[in-house]
C-alpha cells in the first residue's frame, strides 16, 4: 500500500516537475536503454506535430510498477513481461526498437574488435574461473595475439538495469554452469572475485576506460561514443562479428515474434552468420482498454510517426529500427486490441 | 456620570486589547507548537513507515539480517553485514582523516593566522563545505581514482602493506577505487563541514581567557589544550559529529568511487558497498521483496545514526559530570 503510494508520488512529482502541466503531451515511462532514441524521436515528432513526449528513464521495473498504477499512459521495458502477466493486467506489448549490448575492454595496444571472444569464454570471465589474460583458453582463439600477463578485472552494472537482463540473459543461454549458479535478471550476484560495480552505461564505461586490464559490457552506443574497443564475438553459427546495426539487425531478422505471447521473444544467440550474439528489443506496454483513450491514441500515434519516420534517426544512434514487415504486423495484430 | 462613560468606554477598550492580545498569545503559542510537533510526527512517521515495510525482511530472515554476509536478488537471499561494514568502515576512515586536518586548519585560522588572511581562508572553508557531492563523486572517480592507483596505492602497499597485522588491509589488485578511496573521498567532502564548526566554536573562547593564558607564558599549543579545547569541547565533539553524519549517509559521492560490490574483502583495495549506494543503486529496479530490504537497510542507516548521535550526547554528559560542571 505504501509502496504502491510512494512510487505514484515520485511519478507524480517527476510528471509534475517534468512538465509545465501540457495536457497534451504523451507520458511514458521505463528502460533506460532505448531512452536516447525515445527522446530524439520525441523532439522530432514535436517539431512536427506540436504534441511532446514525457519519458522517464527509470528503469525497466520502473515502468512496469508506473503502468500498473496508471500513472502514465505506456511503460517502457528491455525483459519482456510475461503472456499470462498482460493477460491478468489486460496489457498489450510490442518492441520498439532493436539495439545490442557489448563486452569492452582495457587492454593497451589492441584496436576495436581484434580481440576475439566465445560466449562461454565470457562465462567463465565473468564468473572468475578465468581470471588472467594470457589464459591459454584465451590464447587459443587469439592465435597470432601477444595477450599480456594481467589479471582481469570484471565491471559490470551496480543498478538494476535492462542491459544487464539482456547480458545475463545470453550467459545463461550459452553457459550452463552460469544459468544455475547465477541466473538472468536486471542484477545479480556478480561471481567474479576481482569485480567493481559502475552505476550506469556511463560508469561501467568510465570503469572500464580507467581500470587496466578490465572488461565489462555496455550498451553499443556508449562504447562508440567512448571509443572503448569492444570485442569481436562468435555467434550461433560459428563466426566472428563485430558489433554494428548490421549484425544487431541480423539477429532480429530470423526471430518469430508471434511465437512467444506478448511478442517477448529473447533475441540473443540468434542463428545467421551476421548475427551478433547479445542482441535485444526494447518494448512497449500499453493497456487494451485505457482509462484516458485519447492520450492512448495518442502514444500510438507517436510510435507510428516514428516507425514510419525515425528509422535515419535510430541509425544515427546505433539502434536498429523495425523492420517494415514487423511494423505491419504490429499495427494489425497487436494496436488493434487497444480499444 | 459624563466622567466617567469616556472612562469606562477606554477601558473597555484595554480591555479589549488585552483579550486580543490574549488570544494572539494563545493563537501564536499553539500555532507554534503545531510546527514543533509536527517535525516530530513526520520523524515518527519515518520511523513507521520503514519498519512497516521493511518488516517482510525481518520476518523472513530476523535479526539475523544484520550479520549475513549474502547479497543475492535473484534467489532473494538477503543480508545487511557487508553494507553496514562499508558504511562504518568508510566513515571511520573519513573521520580518522578528517578530524586532525580539521582542527589544524581551525586552530590556525583562530589562533595564529595573519589578520589579512583570516577572512578570504574562512570564506573558502565554508565554500568548500557547500560544493555538491555529486561534484566529489566526479572528481573522485575521474581524477582521485587514476592517481590514487598510479601512486598512492602502490605506495601504500609498498609501506603499511608490508606491516604485520595491518598489511592485508593493503593489499590485492590496486584499482583506485574501493573502501579506501571512498573514505578519503568522504574525508575530504566532511573536512570543511567540521573546520568550518570548530573555528566558530574556537572564536567564541572569552579573549581575557585566552590573553590570561598567554599573558602567563603559555605556548600556542598550550592555550590551545588548556583553555580553547576544554572551553570548546562541546562543540567540537559536535562538529565532528556533524561530519560523521553526513559519511555515514552520505550517497552520491560513495557511490561513485566505493566500487559497488557486494562482497567482503580484507583488504581496504577491495571494492565494497556501503548502505546508501546499494539504495541508490537498487531502488530503480527493486521488485517486492527486494524493496522491503531496501527498506530494512534504510531503516539500519536511520538506527546507526541515532546510535552514533546518542553516545556523542553520553560522551559530553559523562565529562561534564566528570569535571562537575
Amino acid at each position: 500500500m505504501i509502496k504502491k503510494l510512494f512510487s505514484a508520488m515520485i511519478a507524480g512529482a517527476a510528471i509534475a516537475v517534468a512538465t509545465p502541466a501540457l495536457a497534451a503531451d504523451i507520458t511514458g515511462a521505463g528502460a533506460t536503454f532505448p531512452y536516447p532514441i525515445y527522446a530524439k524521436w520525441a523532439e522530432a515528432y514535436k517539431a512536427a506535430t506540436g504534441v511532446g513526449l514525457n519519458y522517464q528513464s527509470i528503469g525497466s521495473s520502473g515502468g512496469i510498477k508506473q503502468i500498473r498504477s496508471k500513472t502514465v499512459t505506456f511503460g517502457a521495458t528491455d525483459a519482456p513481461v510475461k503472456g499470462e502477466d498482460l493477460d491478468r493486467d489486460g496489457m498489450v506489448q510490442f518492441p520498439a526498437i532493436i539495439g545490442g549490448t557489448v563486452p569492452v575492454f582495457n587492454l593497451e595496444g589492441f584496436e576495436d574488435g581484434a580481440f576475439r571472444i566465445t560466449g562461454a569464454l565470457l562465462a567463465d570471465i565473468f564468473m572468475g574461473t578465468i581470471s588472467k589474460w594470457n589464459d591459454p583458453k584465451l590464447l587459443a582463439i587469439n592465435s597470432g595475439l601477444k595477450l599480456p600477463d594481467m589479471a582481469i578485472t570484471v565491471v559490470h552494472r551496480a543498478d538494476g538495469s535492462g542491459t544487464t537482463f539482456n547480458f545475463t540473459d545470453y550467459l545463461s543461454e550459452v553457459s550452463p554452469a552460469w544459468a544455475s549458479k547465477v541466473g538472468k535478471g536486471a542484477a545479480v550476484k556478480w561471481p567474479a572475485a576481482s569485480s567493481v560495480g559502475g552505476k550506469g552505461n556511463e560508469g561501467v564505461a568510465a570503469n572500464v576506460r580507467r581500470v587496466k586490464g578490465g572488461i565489462g559490457y555496455v550498451e553499443y552506443a556508449y562504447a562508440k561514443r567512448n571509443k572503448i574497443p569492444v570485442m569481436a564475438m562468435q555467434n550461433k553459427d560459428g563466426q566472428f562479428v563485430k558489433a554494428d546495426d548490421l549484425t544487431f539487425a541480423a539477429s532480429a531478422a530470423g526471430a518469430d515474434w508471434f511465437s512467444v505471447p506478448g511478442m517477448g521473444v529473447s533475441i540473443v544467440n540468434q542463428p545467421g552468420a551476421n548475427s551478433w550474439p547479445i542482441s535485444t528489443a526494447s518494448f512497449i506496454l500499453m493497456y487494451k482498454a485505457p482509462g484516458d483513450k485519447k492520450a492512448s491514441g495518442e502514444v500510438l500515434k507517436f510510435f507510428d510517426w516514428s516507425f514510419k519516420n525515425g528509422k535515419q534517426m535510430a541509425a544515427d544512434l546505433d539502434y536498429v529500427p523495425l523492420p517494415d514487415t514487423l511494423v505491419e504486423q504490429i499495427r494489425a495484430r497487436v494496436w488493434s486490441q487497444i480499444k | 456620570m459624563a466622567v466617567q462613560a469616556p472612562a469606562s468606554a477606554q477601558q473597555e477598550k484595554l480591555y479589549a486589547i488585552a483579550r486580543r492580545q490574549r488570544v494572539e498569545d494563545f493563537v501564536f503559542h499553539k500555532l507554534t507548537l503545531m510546527f514543533a510537533l509536527a517535525v516530530l510526527a513526520a520523524l515518527i512517521g519515518i520511523i513507521a513507515a520503514l519498519a512497516w515495510s521493511s518488516a517482510p525482511t525481518f520476518k523472513k530472515f530476523g535479526l539475523e539480517f544484520l550479520w549475513r554476509v549474502e547479497w543475492d536478488i535473484i534467489n532473494e537471499e538477503f543480508g545487511a553485514a557487508i553494507a553496514i561494514v562499508g558504511t562504518l568502515l568508510s566513515a571511520c576512515i573519513a573521520l580518522l582523516i578528517a578530524v586532525p586536518l580539521a582542527f589544524g586548519v581551525a586552530l590556525f585560522l583562530t589562533e595564529s593566522c595573519p589578520v589579512g588572511l583570516r577572512r578570504p581562508l574562512g570564506t573558502a572553508v565554508e565554500l568548500l563545505a557547500a560544493v555538491p557531492s555529486i561534484i566529489y563523486g566526479m572528481f573522485g572517480l575521474f581524477i582521485f581514482a587514476p592517481l590514487f592507483a598510479e601512486y598512492g596505492q602502490p605506495a601504500l602497499q609498498s609501506t603499511l602493506g608490508q606491516m604485520p597485522l595491518i598489511g592485508p588491509l593493503f593489499g590485492g589488485a590496486m584499482n583506485g577505487i574501493g573502501i579506501l578511496a571512498a573514505g578519503i573521498i568522504l574525508s575530504f567532502m566532511i573536512l570543511p563541514f567540521i573546520a568550518a564548526v570548530m573555528r566558530d566554536v574556537f572564536e567564541i573562547v572569552p579573549p581575557i581567557l585566552r590573553e590570561s593564558a598567554y599573558g602567563l607564558g603559555c605556548t600556542t599549543w598550550e592555550v590551545v589544550r588548556s583553555i580553547v579545547l576544554p572551553y570548546t569541547q562541546k562543540g567540537v565533539v559536535g562538529g565532528v559529529m556533524l561530519g560523521l553524519g553526513r559519511a555515514l549517509g552520505e550517497t552520491m559521492a560513495v557511490t561513485f568511487v566505493i566500487g559497488n560490490s557486494n562482497r567482503l574483502a580484507a583488504s581496504l583495495f577491495a571494492p565494497g558497498t556501503s548502505i546508501a549506494s546499494t539504495l541508490a543503486n537498487e531502488f530503480g529496479e527493486a521488485d517486492d521483496f527486494h524493496m522491503s530490504t531496501l527498506f530494512a537497510l534504510g531503516l539500519l542507516l536511520f538506527v546507526i545514526t541515532f546510535v552514533v548521535l546518542s553516545l556523542a550526547k553520553i560522551l559530553i554528559i559523562r565529562s561534564e559530570r566528570a569535571k562537575g560542571i
